[in-house]
């Protein structure tokens, strides 16, 4: 019999996923289909250089399709819904697909309209979200233009995707306005919900200094509940407020909007509920779910993606051979945090291990939580590793999907 | 963690005073932590929070943040500020009995 595998969004999880289980099955073996809505696929790390100019719009995207190989069949529709009863999806253009293995790879929808104001006046003249392409590209020109003054960068509220992505941007601001000389003239403001610079407390340290030391301003635990562009201020819930000429937000995020859709289906976000070590749902047994699209308790990065995507071909081959699952994945999270000036930090963590110092991947590397120019070229080289390794599905050599502590020690060790 | 008398009993809360086995609680309890947190008066809508996460805990082994409160206990997230000032998902939590939400990274 063929197996019928449906993937629905072709982004890192999905392509990565589709062009994975196509080596682990023959064709005769399994049909693979992906579905997308459109067919431009955007290296989205690259949006955080998009405002400085430092890279362009039309070099982080390209074809869906060209992404994923032979034998794989691309469907491009909006997905309306998915039966989970009667194991099916249905698709905008009028399209079911019946299938076997579900994987959900569909990422977040970005919800600006959820926070009071956000779009309203102002909206995209003085307050933008570099999280999208044409955010990012309108930011640019807005920085181009600014000589003085607030800049305010805030994200409404956990989960985000790349939850360090909103401090590089403050720390490639603080660059910016030196290269153009006139960092003297402006103010920078990292407004957070949490109560410091990051969520685990030695990291949390760790950036903290560096954003002190760069003169950038940090206001804690300020949940944001109104965006008044045309005042120019931040409004918290509990009555206070920030200042700016400049807003740079990242919206609240949630599930795929299908998701909602699908009765059964997501968590009150719009998240997949999913065995945080197997990926399988919790919803049903042929569901799984991989990348941001997840409510596993660890960061929505392509890096979690693609250690994930290891673990997940092996149990969907294990689900359809009736076998039991392993559930090994270990919430594997490895991040390079760009701090200007040519220079980054790196993190590696998982679900028991918060990010810690040393070196990875192991005692000869890049220095994790120390600004280096090493972690600079590999933020950079990442790019070509996305689309050369990530995507196709292949393995990086040396790097495994399970977090080690080789290169890592705590505190005072 | 430590132990802490409420209502009469000894119950075992974590430094930041969060139950660390919420079968320890009970009704009167959380009208004294309310105090606690300046809350004089545990009005209807403050239960419905309350039992709210009580539920979510049970449910989902952890306590809703305050977006998910904002989005299901009934209660928009404006007027759970109006309720615990200093912060619905953490006060909530701790005078419901239930140990600190994880959050996420
Ligand atoms: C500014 C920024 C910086 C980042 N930096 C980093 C970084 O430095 N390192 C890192 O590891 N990660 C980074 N990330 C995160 C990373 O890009 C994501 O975690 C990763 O792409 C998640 O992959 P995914 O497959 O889950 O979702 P995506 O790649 O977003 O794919 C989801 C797909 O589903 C499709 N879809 C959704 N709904 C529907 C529908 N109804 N119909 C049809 N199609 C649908 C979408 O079109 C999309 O293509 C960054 C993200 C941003 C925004």
């Amino acid at each position: 019999m063929t197996h019928r595998i449906v993937i629905l969004g072709a982004g890192t999880g999905g392509t990565i996923m589709a062009n994975r289980l196509r080596k682990t099955y023959a064709e005769s073996e399994a049909s693979i289909t992906v579905v997308d809505r459109d067919d431009r696929h955007i290296y989205q790390p690259g949006l955080l250089f998009v405002p400085f100019g430092l890279t362009h719009p039309e070099d982080i995207v390209r074809p869906r399709k060209r992404q994923i190989h032979k034998g794989i069949d691309y469907h491009q529709s909006e997905i309306d819904r998915v039966d989970v009863e009667a194991d099916r999806v249905h698709l905008t253009d009028g399209t079911t697909l019946d299938y076997d293995v579900l994987i959900v790879a569909s990422g977040t929808d970005l919800l600006p309209q959820e926070t009071e104001g956000l779009t309203g006046p102002g909206w995209m003249e003085k307050v933008f979200t570099f999280y999208t392409l044409e955010g990012a590209a309108a930011l640019e020109a807005a920085l181009t233009r600014f000589d003085g003054g607030r800049i305010v960068v805030n994200f409404i509220d956990l989960p985000i995707k790349c939850p360090i992505a909103p401090l590089e941007f403050v720390f490639m601001t603080d660059w910016y306005f030196h290269e153009r000389g006139i960092r003297d003239r402006v103010d920078i403001t990292y407004v957070t919900p949490l109560d410091g610079a990051f969520t685990k407390p030695i990291a949390a340290q760790s950036l903290g200094d560096l954003m002190a030391e760069k003169h950038i301003e940090l206001v804690t635990e300020f949940n944001t509940g109104e965006v008044d562009g045309e005042g120019g201020r931040l409004v918290s819930y509990d009555e206070r407020e920030v200042p700016f000429d400049l807003a740079v937000i990242v919206p609240l995020h949630g599930g795929a909007s299908f998701v909602e859709r699908s009765p059964a289906l997501g968590d009150d976000l719009g998240f997949v509920p999913t065995d945080p070590h197997t990926l399988q749902s919790t919803v049903k047994p042929n569901i799984f779910a991989i990348g941001d699209a997840t409510n596993i308790p660890t960061s929505k990065a392509g890096s979690v993606t693609h250690f994930e995507a290891e673990i997940l071909q092996d149990n969907v081959r294990r689900f359809l051979a009736g076998e039991p699952l392993e559930g090994e994945y270990d919430g594997h999270a490895n991040c390079f945090i760009e701090t200007g000036f040519k220079k980054a930090l790196l993190i590696d963590f998982n679900y028991d291990t918060e990010p810690l110092e040393g070196h990875f991947p192991a005692q000869v590397g890049m220095p994790l939580l120390k600004e280096s120019r090493l972690n600079h070229l590999g933020k950079l080289m990442f790019q070509w590793f996305y689309w050369h390794s990530l995507l196709p599905g292949r393995d990086i050599p040396g790097i495994r999907p399970d977090m080690t502590m080789a290169g890592k020690h705590r505190p005072g060790e | 963690m430590s132990t802490k008398t409420l209502a009469g009993t000894p119950v075992d809360v974590n430094d930041e005073g969060f139950f660390e086995k919420p079968e320890q609680w009970t009704e009167e309890m959380a009208t004294e932590m309310a105090e606690e947190e300046g809350i004089d008066d545990l009005t209807p809508q403050h239960w419905q929070v309350i039992h709210f996460m009580r539920k979510e805990y049970d449910e989902k082994g952890t306590g809703p943040t305050v977006r998910v409160l904002g989005k299901s206990s009934g209660v928009s997230v404006k007027e759970l500020y109006q309720l615990f000032p200093k912060g619905p998902a953490k006060v909530a939590a701790r005078i419901a009995g239930i140990p600190k939400p994880r959050g996420c990274v």
